[in-house]
């Protein structure tokens, strides 16, 4: 690997295993900012940027995270995520953090916001509730009042009036980053063994810490880098299309082994919040109704987003044609009801469209891989078997 | 301690027997008769706006827990994972999915009507949601979305109820009209409304009875009977009304009688220990887990799930004054689309105001609405009370989440901690 590639793939290794947010302390004494994290998945992170502070992705606390007191808040059934998220707080590692956002996405993640209300009494929490209803006068007029209260709130967090302009130009610098992503997945879906999985979403989820700005930037860089890569050659993978990790994110050593099965994962709704907005937010004209018009009518299809009308699926559908996918891999984490409730319907759908389909699941802190690895490197086969015949 | 239990044979339990089979027979043949049913849920529901369309409203939880006691839903539960369905997810939904497939024969075994509309009243529960999704792939009809947001600060804001209102005008009233071919009738509702509230405040009556000792009622286990109708398709009609009035009348008496309550093996005569519970009960074994309880001496006084429904205690009533107001306000204030402070905040002053002894939270499986986050509302009603918590696990109908031995174990060693922490012998 080529010295610069290095720095930036050991940059975003460093984001992703430093679970003390060293690069989110190191900002704010850099600028004398302020941080504000969220849960998964969506938020309207332009007005935590519009006001000058830093929007923090909170994704648990992956592989790395040994649990010691997080373990007594939830039941053996409930998902891993927010035991992780609780352990983080508890051990002070997110006391750099000067609020939380809880969006609505699903019962654990609701009440963990009411959770956090108790269990520290001081810092700001706010519930993000995003409509189900996506009639501007209806639902819009719901969510554009949510979002102007959350202006306000970030405004009195960061210290100063948050202005029309100021979000304007955050709308702008988000609708860069994700033309950025849009890029990256574009290329990987083109040629994936040039942008190697576990790269691949370390960039992706260097943007839950990053500045948009910088993100971007690194996005970008990473684009040029890559290619420059003699050494990586295509393989004779099958392409496949992960749903199900919207949330709790599987360790990256579980995409790798996917990977290394036989699989180029060529499209997936991982860290799907930051790439929720399907299309660039308005620019122009009042900029909590571009917001708010972006999530009602542009928002990505997603387990804990009603579908009105009868084409569950059909995203994922388009994305398996657009990807040039083969099959598809449901991979959820275990007692995630969103996306297990969500699977059956999808199943349903691909068997219509006579889409090959395999499932498993998975928690964040799982380390065997093996029986993962035989079933993904079976099913590559058999869908490589069976687009031959 | 019990007493036998012929003496105890109540009116208002035969009436609701008859009411809840009636209510199954007018299903059976709704759509021969020309009727037109709804299906929705317990949480929210909008049942005097639909009753007020003339048509039926049908409760797949209902069904499912009745499934359950019926010892139905173990089968059903299999045959959902059979097609496809996570182990892991909520079991009221594949136990009603599990039904379907089995050819949707309700739990009084007739046959239940294809939906007509389904109103997916999201209150308090995101399965909510996947659930009619599920059922909408199954069935051909219009699918009506109330979206009812989270109260996380246990407060209703305006916005909050005007969005709900909206949708109301926009979406669902616009769908009614159109599946039962009736015009809106605001009066007719708003008369609905008014028997809601004359139930409501009986209700509220009842259950408020157990702050006597000792209590007349048992607030859970017996508690789910007496929410039955109001929770389901009775709210606004002269049944109901019949049905609260005739409990308020026997409910008095108990008390002027000094009377325990009635349980499945007669009455309860000696009153050892009052709890406040939190969380559903298990309805597979239902009698069995009641039992556990009763022969201990231990009543609960007041619970959490039998406000899943409404908080009528608090203060809400139906308003005829304000029709879709109220009704917002309703979906809004449920149990479980309170924020878990607010959850606090209750069960809290369930343990001061109705003098419990214990508080104990059966956390099932199934349901992240109610379990996430109850071990802390455990330790936070422990260190607000200053009594010692019981915490015990099991499903709402999944039989294989019922380990009696080892719930029996655990509420009786708690019920005996909560014994020697107080001394020995004494009772109430
Ligand atoms: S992993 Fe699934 S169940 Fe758990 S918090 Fe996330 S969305 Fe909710
Ligand atoms: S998760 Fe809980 S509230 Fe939701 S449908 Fe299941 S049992 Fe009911």
């Amino acid at each position: 690997m080529r010295p610069a590639l290095k720095t930036l793939v050991d940059r975003v290794t460093f984001l992703y295993e430093d679970l003390d947010f060293t690069a989110v302390k190191e900002w704010k004494e850099r600028t004398g900012g302020k941080a504000v994290g969220y849960m998964p998945i969506y938020v309207p992170r332009e007005i935590i940027h519009a006001a000058g502070m830093l929007p923090v992705g909170v994704l648990g606390g992956g592989e790395g995270l040994e649990i010691i007191r997080g373990d007594a808040y939830f039941q053996s059934y409930i998902c891993h995520i927010p035991r992780s998220t609780v352990e983080l707080a508890l051990s002070g590692r997110l006391d750099c953090m000067d609020g939380m956002l809880f969006p609505s996405i699903c019962d654990v993640i609701r009440n963990l916001s009411g959770m956090w209300n108790m269990m520290f009494p001081d810092r700001y929490v706010r519930y993000i509730d995003v409509p189900q209803n996506y009639d501007p006068e209806v639902g819009g007029s719901f969510w554009r009042r949510e979002i102007a209260e959350l202006r306000a709130d970030m405004g009195r967090i960061a210290g100063r009036e948050i202005s029309d302009d100021d979000i304007r130009n955050s709308i702008k610098v988000y609708n860069e980053n994700r033309a950025a992503l849009d890029d990256l997945y574009a290329a990987r879906s083109r040629t994936p063994w040039v942008y190697p999985i576990a790269e691949l979403y370390l960039v992706l989820r260097a943007g839950c810490l990053l500045p948009p700005e910088e993100h971007t930037a690194l996005i970008r860089e990473y684009l040029e880098l890559a290619p420059q890569e003699s050494d990586r050659k295509d393989k004779d993978h099958s392409r496949v299309v992960i749903v199900g990790s919207f949330c709790e994110q599987p360790p990256v050593g579980l995409l790798q082994t996917l990977e290394r099965a036989g699989c180029w994962i060529v499209g997936d709704d991982l860290i799907l919040g930051l790439r929720w907005l399907l299309r660039d937010v308005d620019t122009e004209g009042d900029p909590i109704t571009a917001l708010s018009d972006a999530f009602l009518v542009h928002s990505t299809e997603a387990a804990s987003r009603y579908e009105p009308g009868n084409a569950k699926g059909s995203q994922l559908i388009a994305s398996v044609r657009d990807n040039d996918a083969e099959g598809v891999i449901f991979c959820a984490p275990s007692f995630c009801d969103p996306a297990l409730l969500d699977q059956p319907m999808l199943v349903t759908a691909l068997d219509k469209a006579g889409i090959p389909h395999t499932q498993f699941k998975f928690s964040e802190d799982t380390g065997q891989f093996a029986v993962i690895r035989e079933q993904a490197g079976t099913f590559s086969d058999s869908i490589r078997l069976w687009s031959e015949v | 301690m019990t007493r036998p239990v012929d003496a105890d044979k109540d009116r208002s339990m035969e009436l609701q027997k008859e009411m809840i089979a009636g209510m199954f027979d007018d299903l059976a043949t709704a759509h021969e008769d020309g009727k037109k049913v709804v299906y929705t849920f317990v949480p929210g529901n909008l049942t005097e706006l639909i009753r007020s369309f003339d048509l039926l409203p049908v409760l797949p939880e209902i069904n499912a827990l009745q499934s359950g006691m019926r010892k139905l839903s173990g089968g059903y539960i299999t045959e959902a994972e059979k097609q496809g369905h996570s182990e892991d997810v909520c079991t009221y939904v594949k136990c009603d999915l599990g039904m379907l497939k089995k050819g949707n024969v309700g739990p009084t075994g007739k046959r239940l009507p294809e939906p007509d509309l389904l109103l997916l009243s999201y209150t308090g529960c995101f399965t909510f949601m996947k659930w009619f999704e599920l059922l909408k792939q199954e069935y051909d009809c219009p699918v009506a979305m109330l979206h009812v947001p989270y109260q996380p600060d246990g407060k209703i804001h305006d916005h909050q109820r005007e969005y709900i209102v909206k949708q109301m005008r926009t979406e669902l009233i616009p769908k009614l009209e159109q599946v039962s071919g009736k015009k809106y009738d605001e009066d007719r509702l708003k008369e609905m409304l008014a028997k809601s509230a004359k139930a409501e405040d009986d209700l509220v009556h009842v259950l408020e009875s157990a702050k006597n000792r000792p209590s007349p009622i048992d607030a859970y286990f017996g508690g789910v009977y007496y929410i039955g109708p109001m929770f389901t398709a009775f709210r606004g009609s002269d049944q109901g009304l019949e049905y609260y009035r005739l409990l308020r009348e026997e409910v008095d008496a108990r008390v002027a009688a000094g009377l325990g309550p009635v349980t499945p093996d007669g009455t309860m005569t000696k009153e050892k220990f009052r709890l406040v519970v939190e969380g559903p009960p298990n309805w597979t074994s239902f009698r069995e887990f009641w039992k556990m309880f009763y022969e201990e001496d231990a009543v609960v006084v007041a619970s959490s799930y039998t406000k899943v429904g409404g908080l009528y205690d608090r203060g809400f009533r139906h308003d005829p004054a304000r029709p879709l107001e109220s009704l917002a306000d309703y979906c809004l204030g449920c149990y479980t689309n309170l924020g878990l402070p607010s959850r606090v905040e209750l069960l809290e002053e369930y343990v001061k105001e109705y003098e419990a002894d214990g508080f104990m939270i059966n956390s099932v499986k199934s349901c992240n609405s109610f379990s996430a986050g109850q071990l802390l509302i455990l330790r936070q009603i422990e260190e607000r009370t200053g009594i010692p918590g019981g915490f015990i696990e099991s499903d709402l109908v999944d039989p294989r989440y019922f380990s009696a031995a080892n719930i029996k174990n655990r509420i009786e060693s708690y019920l005996q901690m909560l014994e020697q922490k107080r001394g020995a012998g004494v009772g109430a």
